[in-house]
């Protein structure tokens, strides 16, 4: 219990600092390309400018951050730019078929290709206009990604509910993994809701029925004390 | 040209727990027992350990302990006139790859069936007359009774170190168990599991309406506990990572936990991972195995001849290599002649998301696999279906195995499905919302079945396998009818919003629901319905033996891998007592 006492004075300390935040949109799409993540990545500037407006509409900044706040632009990139992004841990031999929508993704594009002929086609469509999505009004956006998930627009051979999908799923994989991989900056997201992440022993606590449980999470990296005898000196 | 290996007595395609078990039987019998793993060589240290193995991305989202899909994946339909596409991630169901098989990445829920299971038809002919059953379901007795294998399931919970309460113990009814289960002979080795909040709140609802709560029976270990093989269980610490995970705590029963560091002692075993088999082979009379063909990892042919040949892989897995081999004939849904595929089936899930005000903190992270508070009134044949229209039913679980948030992030009706009200609802609701979960029966029905793929390959050009499936209008009315039930007791329970929302068509591959596939190789009494016989011996190839839930002639709402624990037990005993002293059909 005394664990819990504890880390409720750092979640609050936490919370507290996240109010100061400032709201920077679009700062990220334009970084350098000598961050550790531009390098790592596939996506060029103005994809990331779509993508860090459209995550921040799917998960907007209130008194917890934005996706993007939680870095969840650069968790994308880096799924996008890896094994998962690439196709190589999905089957992807054809003949390629529209089927029905119990049968699942049945196009040919990985994940990454059909990021970026999507963005492409909305960057086009935008441009088109003289515009460009991250310079919409937040209502035109949110008009915009309802249009995309609702209807099925042809985005470069992408149908733009299947695009909207992925979009979305990568959103909440951003905003709820853990920080090892890029995304739920200092597991705020988990501090949101109260889950406490990688956490590892409930044995005393889960017949303690109804406690509000408000320890700090844990992220991976954080339990790398498991992998050593005695605890080490200096202080928690 | 493969390269020909010595011959042995065993061979065993696919190292679970039906594949580590009767390995070991064998081997301490004497036998020389080469084990062939497709996946790789996979341990509790390092491959389990914590902190890493907590990564629901990897693990959960991603699949990583899964059957390689890229390399082979399976096709759907929804019926004959559709074209079947490949399955290209797995979301419906998760097919275990690797060493311990899905035993290592199971939730360890230990059910029995209940006795009238092994008789279904029967049992429900002779309570309801002969045409109570819809006339396109399938169902069938299995060759085997509940009380033939009752001692089996025995011995399986004590190599699992099971967690539960008896509710009838030779007959008598105890107080604390399900006094609607069928009759055991003993107690469980270990005692129940801890009960979440959400389960507490089940019990009272329950209790108060009439029913009979208990502990779900486990599989997680509920103490420290040593097995008859002498392996050590430690107890469970509800971490919350459980199903699509390995143990670290050497706490779920897994094959890795409670038999492979036996089976492994034996000189007179051998383990190959990374083994692939193409195919079973035949001699000329196409009624005995060679052998079996293999590929390992770095792509070389071998062939492994064999005087007895056990297909212990993924129940979908043991219908396709028998397909490949030419061992029985397939399953043809126009004629009904043919049996490979045949009986299908899946499982009738549904939830009811109860969501309640932000006093009450459920605290579902904190979650076993087995975690979960059942009751068994609407299950089987426990409650008379005469007015009812439907056969089968389903269990009622309140628990959580972990409310890991990428998936699991619940909001209620009319939230907006993203934005600052999506938002909002997911912080609101996260620690706040209970699921009552209804793993319905499946009735295996005449348009239901497995054969392989006309289009699609693997990785060794050989056809994939093709399901074709969707749930009966039986199931979908039993469905319903739990549904309602189950939606009943969580208004009971203080939610304050109970979503309502039974099965319905079709059936799709892209939401989670179950990996407890069934049939294809079904094991019966008759040859022109089953696939092996009550031994679990092929009709057609005596010295194949499969031993799998693909030997299941329907689906039950009961979790699969006790019934499976017992069938290997029954199994080793047939091959020990019979088939060994007298090689040749077992009568």
């Amino acid at each position: 219990m005394s664990n819990q006492q504890r880390s409720h004075s750092r979640r609050s300390f936490l919370v507290a600092g996240l109010l100061t935040i400032p709201t920077v949109t679009a700062l990220v799409g334009e970084s350098d390309s000598h961050s550790s993540v531009a390098e790592h990545g596939i996506f060029n500037s103005t994809e990331k400018l779509f993508l860090h407006a459209a995550v921040d509409r799917l998960i907007p900044a209130d008194e917890w951050p934005s996706a993007s706040q939680l870095n969840v632009v650069e968790y994308i990139d880096l799924q996008m730019a890896g094994p998962w992004g690439r196709g190589d841990l999905s089957y992807r031999n054809g003949p390629f078929h529209q089927g029905t929508p119990s049968q699942g993704y049945q196009l040919e594009y990985t994940p990454a290709e059909v990021f970026r002929r999507s963005i492409a086609a909305i960057t086009r469509h935008w441009n088109a206009e003289g515009t460009a999505f991250h310079r919409l009004p937040v209502a035109q956006q949110d008009a915009y990604l309802a249009t995309l998930q609702t209807k099925h627009i042809d985005l470069d051979g992408v149908p733009s509910s299947v695009f909207f999908g992925l979009l979305w799923k990568h959103t909440v994989e951003g905003f709820f993994a853990d920080p090892i991989y890029g995304g739920n900056k200092d597991k705020i997201a988990w501090q949101m809701i109260g889950f406490p992440g990688a956490y590892t022993d409930f044995y005393d606590l889960i017949e303690q029925h109804n406690v509000k449980f408000d320890a700090a999470p844990m992220g991976i990296a954080d339990g790398m004390h498991m992998h050593s005898h005695g605890r080490g000196n200096g202080k928690e | 040209m493969p390269q020909k290996l010595k011959e042995v007595d065993v061979v065993i395609v696919g190292v679970g727990f039906a594949g580590a078990i009767l390995g070991k039987e064998l081997a301490a019998a004497g036998l020389r027992v080469v084990g062939l793993e497709r996946g790789s060589l996979r341990l509790t240290v390092p491959d389990f350990q914590a902190p890493q193995i907590h990564d629901e991305l990897k693990y959960s989202v991603r699949k990583a302990l899964m059957q390689d899909v890229r390399k082979e994946a399976m096709t759907f339909r929804n019926s004959e006139n559709q074209m079947a596409l490949p399955i290209r991630n797995w979301e419906a169901f998760l097919p275990g790859t690797g060493l311990g098989g899905s035993g290592a990445h199971w939730n360890g829920q230990l059910w029995r069936y209940h006795a009238t299971e092994f008789v279904y038809k029967s049992h429900l002919e002779a309570r309801y007359g002969k045409n109570f059953i819809d006339p396109d379901l399938r169902i069938q007795d299995w060759g085997v009774r509940y009380e033939e294998l009752e001692p089996h399931y025995d011995r399986f919970e004590r190599l699992t170190g099971a967690g539960g309460k008896a509710g009838n113990l030779k007959g008598k009814i105890q107080p604390g168990g399900n006094p609607l289960e069928s009759p055991r002979e003993h107690e469980y080795p270990n005692p129940p599991m801890k009960e979440q909040f959400s389960g507490a709140l089940f019990r009272k609802a329950a209790t108060e309406m009439g029913y009979h709560p208990f502990i779900q029976p486990s599989a997680n270990s509920s103490a420290p506990y040593t097995n008859p093989e002498g392996l050590t269980l430690n107890p469970c610490v509800y971490c919350g990572f459980c199903e699509r995970f390995g143990c670290e705590q050497f706490a779920k029963a897994s094959p890795q936990s409670v038999i492979l560091p036996v089976l492994q002692k034996y000189s007179n075993f051998e383990l190959r991972a990374g083994a692939q088999v193409l195919r079973v082979n035949l001699d000329s009379t196409r009624s005995k195995a060679t052998g079996v063909t293999y590929m390992d990892a770095n792509g070389h042919e071998f062939e492994q001849p064999a005087a007895l040949v056990l297909v212990t892989a993924f129940a979908l897995n043991n219908i396709r290599l028998l397909l490949l081999s030419g061992i029985g004939k397939p399953y043809d849904p126009r004629t009904e002649q043919g049996v490979v595929g045949r009986n299908y089936a899946y499982q009738t899930v549904s939830a009811v998301p109860l969501f309640f005000d932000e006093d009450t903190h459920l605290n579902s992270f904190m979650g076993a696999g087995a975690s979960g508070t059942v009751i068994d009134d609407f299950n089987v044949d426990n409650f008379d279906h005469s007015k009812l229209g439907f056969i089968g039913g389903s269990f009622i679980v309140s628990g959580s195995s972990g409310a890991r948030p990428i998936e699991f992030h619940p909001t209620p009706p009319g939230t907006p499905p993203w934005g600052a009200k999506w938002k909002e609802a997911v912080r609101k609701h996260y620690n706040h919302t209970a699921m009552l979960i209804q793993p319905a029966t499946s009735s295996s029905a005449r348009q239901n079945y497995a054969d392989l793929d006309p289009t699609y390959r693997d990785a060794w050009g050989l056809p994939l396998l093709r399901i074709t499936y969707d749930f009966t209008d039986n199931d979908l009315r039993m469905n319903r009818y739990i549904t309602d039930r189950a939606a009943e007791i969580g208004r009971a329970m203080g939610a304050r919003t109970v979503v309502n929302a039974p099965s319905r068509r079709p059936f799709t591959t892209t939401v989670y629901q179950t990996t407890h596939n069934t049939g294809g190789t079904v094991m019966g009494a008759d040859r022109r319905t089953s696939v092996v016989n009550r031994y679990c011996q092929s009709w057609d190839v005596p010295n194949v033996f499969v031993v799998g839930a693909s030997n299941y002639p329907q689906n039950s709402s009961y979790n699969p891998t006790g019934t499976l624990g017992a069938l290997i037990y029954w199994t080793a005993d047939a091959l020990k007592k019979q088939y060994l002293k007298k090689p040749g059909p077992l009568a």
